[in-house]
């Protein structure tokens, strides 16, 4: 039902830790476009130990995010490590995105 | 004031909120697939008026409808509702959706954001249920976080034509700070929605007062104007009921205004479906009254409902006992409900709205509000004033007959003229007032005005007595009609008078029949008189006859000594004696002599 997309480090160490996220779209539409397009450059530029991310286009399968609790699109929920956290929007912001992810952004 | 006209084919048509007084207001409710925006202050009413609508909806038409709540959880608002009955829970299970649309705090933003998905899921739920509704209670959050005018525009776009390609009739509520910029706040969304409703809540003189405005309705014509709004067990209402043109029916059926006395002033009593207003200053027995009447409708067997304001049902009834007016047994028997309201609890509107809900449990057919003058305490006058118009006029749009106590200050009735107002809408109007003479206090009731009947225009004393109030006669004394002790004094003297009249009559009477007897036995004397007289009349000429006969016989005896032929008198007087003749001794005589 959903389109995963896994992408896997070359060879992670054990004690790295794998980032798992969920991104809900609204297939179509300019902001949910733009999310998909930051988020990817986000995990390019932090997430290089390792990530997955899913996908799910709340159009297509609207009950799944009545399940989860969303309702603005697009939304990122991040599952796990703890703590989780939820962001909102197109995902432009990128210093409020790490901030929910848990990842230090490299002072420039 | 109205849009409606040159596009005559495009009037929408109106979906029906069930909210009483709200549908007459805005000619039929809110625009069937369009988009209605109620704005209003905090508290103001905005999430009770369109769950209200939801509500009625599917409990009125069965008609499904959803419920996107931006600001509240939804299991909150399920709550509040609850107090007003609408079986909300019940409700949410089939025929309603909530949809909790509350973001949490947590949820960290960035960048933006749209409602694309939201309206997929609505669309998937719609067609589900199959709802014909949707509100979006607390739009106003929602543009809070969409943070720039061009997004928000283009969300509420969205929601708009979401709407219209859904045939949904949309409801959006939003906050506004109160004050002046309500009108300026979200106008771009006031110029988008075919409706526009202002909420309003404010304090006057310390009484918190609800306002209801239509600000804008797109093709179609709308009372202007702010109405009062009241929260009772139903939910929300409209005091938009003041229909411009009164039609009450007449009847001409004549019910007894409690005791005959009173009747007879009134020219018969009351008219069915009329409202009575009495008026007086404290202790003028006017609660009497009003119980006396409704103790005569319950012994008709008619139902019956006794408001009063700030004295509960108890005293009342052990008050009204103590002269001979029992409710309790009618109380018991369900003909009566006795209801009392703290005048404090509550605005003015509340406790109308109170007594239109009682008035729909009991079903009466007489009414009594004792006193109505109490709700002029509360708030502001002009509102109060409107609160006691309608209720009169509900009163009479119902056919009750009302009986309404009202105080007034000091003596003069006409300080009720510049209170509630009530007597010129009133049918009938009596007054009671003390009256102070000779060191006496009385009361005596008056009629102002009855319309459509003949009235007494006489000042009466009332009198409470065990058996209840009553009027006494009337004595009246150089143009002035007597009380108290100068009317008893009166009374008293007509008393004796009458007593020396009856002792004078019985007096002659006797002298009369001593008279007749005396002149009877006279006459019996008299009579025996005649009697006797007549008698020795009798007598007298008997012996006459028998000194005749004694001395015709001593002729005959003597003739025929002489042998001489009977003279024939001496026959004749013989034949007149009442003693037989002997025949045959003339004839002897006359043999012997032969």
């Amino acid at each position: 039902m959903a389109r995963p997309r896994r992408k896997a480090a070359k060879s992670p160490p054990a004690a790295l830790t794998v980032v798992v996220m969920r991104l809900y779209i609204a297939a179509g539409s300019t902001n949910s476009v733009k999310a998909v397009a930051n988020l990817d450059a986000i995990c390019r530029e932090y997430l290089k130990e390792g990530y997955e991310l899913e996908i799910v286009d709340v159009i297509k399968y609207p009950l799944r995010a009545v399940t989860d609790g969303v309702l603005v699109t697009p939304s990122l929920a991040k599952l796990s490590p703890a703590p989780t956290a939820r962001v909102a929007g197109n995902l432009s912001d990128k210093s409020s995105l790490l901030l929910a992810l848990g990842i230090k952004a490299p002072v420039k | 004031m109205s849009r409606a006209g040159k596009t005559a084919p495009r009037i929408p048509s109106k979906i029906p909120t069930g909210i009483s007084g709200f549908d007459e207001l805005s000619g039929g409710g809110l625009p069937r697939s369009r988009t209605s925006l109620l704005m209003g202050g905090p508290g103001s009413g905005k999430t009770v008026f369109a769950l209200q609508s939801l509500a009625n909806g599917v409990r009125q038409r069965r008609e499904a409808g959803m419920f996107v709540a931006f600001e509240e959880r939804p299991g909150q608002i399920i709550a509040n509702a609850s107090s007003f009955g609408w079986g909300l829970p019940a409700l949410a299970r089939h025929k309603l959706f909530f949809l909790d649309a509350h973001l949490s705090p947590a949820t960290v933003q960035s960048g933006e954001f749209d409602l694309g998905g939201m309206l997929a899921i609505l669309k998937r739920k719609k067609e589900e249920i199959g709802a014909r509704w949707i509100v979006f209670d607390g739009i106003d959050v929602l543009l809070t976080l969409l943070g720039n005018p061009v997004a928000e525009r283009r969300e509420i776009y969205r929601v708009r034509d979401w709407l219209a390609d859904n045939d949904m009739t949309g409801i959006l509520t939003a906050k506004i700070d109160g004050g002046t910029s309500g009108a300026v706040q979200y106008g771009f969304v006031q110029f988008m929605v075919d409706c526009v409703i202002r909420l309003d809540r404010r304090l006057e003189e310390g009484v918190s007062v609800h306002r209801i405005e239509i600000t804008k309705y797109r093709g179609s014509e709308f009372s202007t104007g702010e109405f009062p709004v009241s929260f009772g067990r139903r939910g929300l209402e409209v005091a938009a009921a003041d229909s411009l043109e009164l039609s009450h029916a007449a009847s001409s059926e004549r019910l007894t205004a409690g005791f005959e006395r009173l009747d007879e002033m009134l020219g018969g009593g009351l008219y069915r479906g009329s409202s009575t207003l009495v008026t007086g200053a404290p202790g003028t027995s006017k609660t009497t009254l009003a119980g006396k009447f409704a103790e005569a409708a319950c012994r008709r067997g008619e139902r019956t409902l006794f408001i009063s304001f700030d004295e509960a049902p108890e005293p009342i009834a052990r008050n009204l006992s103590s002269v001979g007016i029992r409710l309790k047994p009618h109380i018991r028997s369900g003909l009566l409900r006795m209801y009392s309201a703290r005048t404090e609890a509550t605005g003015a509107e509340e406790h109308l709205q109170k007594l239109r809900s009682l008035i729909d449990e009991q079903q009466p057919r007489c009414l009594v509000i004792d006193p109505l003058s109490a709700v002029a305490k509360i708030g502001k006058l002009s509102t109060s004033r409107g609160v006691a118009n309608r209720l009169v006029n509900m009163a009479k749009d119902k056919g009750l007959t009302t009986i309404i106590t009202a105080l007034v200050k000091g003596d003069d009735p006409q300080t009720e003229a510049t209170e509630l107002q009530i007597s010129t809408i009133a049918d009938t109007w009596i007054h009671l007032s003390y009256l102070v003479r000779s060191g006496e206090r009385n009361r005596a009731l008056s009629i102002i005005k009855s319309r459509g009947t003949w009235h007494s225009n006489q000042v009466r004393e009332i009198v409470l007595g065990e058996s209840g109030p009553t009027l006494t006669d009337v004595y009246a004394e150089e143009g002035e009609v007597l009380m108290g002790t100068l009317r008893w004094q009166k009374e008293a003297e007509e008393q004796a008078r009458t007593l020396l009249r009856r002792t004078e009559f019985d007096h002659k009477q006797r002298e009369l029949e001593f008279a007749e007897a005396e002149t009877r036995a006279r006459i019996a004397v008299l009579e025996s008189d005649l009697q006797r007289q007549r008698d020795e009349l009798a007598l007298n000429s008997s012996g006459h006859e028998a000194r005749n006969l004694s001395s015709s016989e001593r002729e005959s005896t003597l003739r025929r000594m002489r042998n001489a032929r009977p003279a024939a008198p001496t026959v004749a007087a013989a034949a007149r004696t009442k003693r037989p003749p002997t025949p045959g001794a003339p004839g002897k005589t006359g043999d012997g002599a032969a």
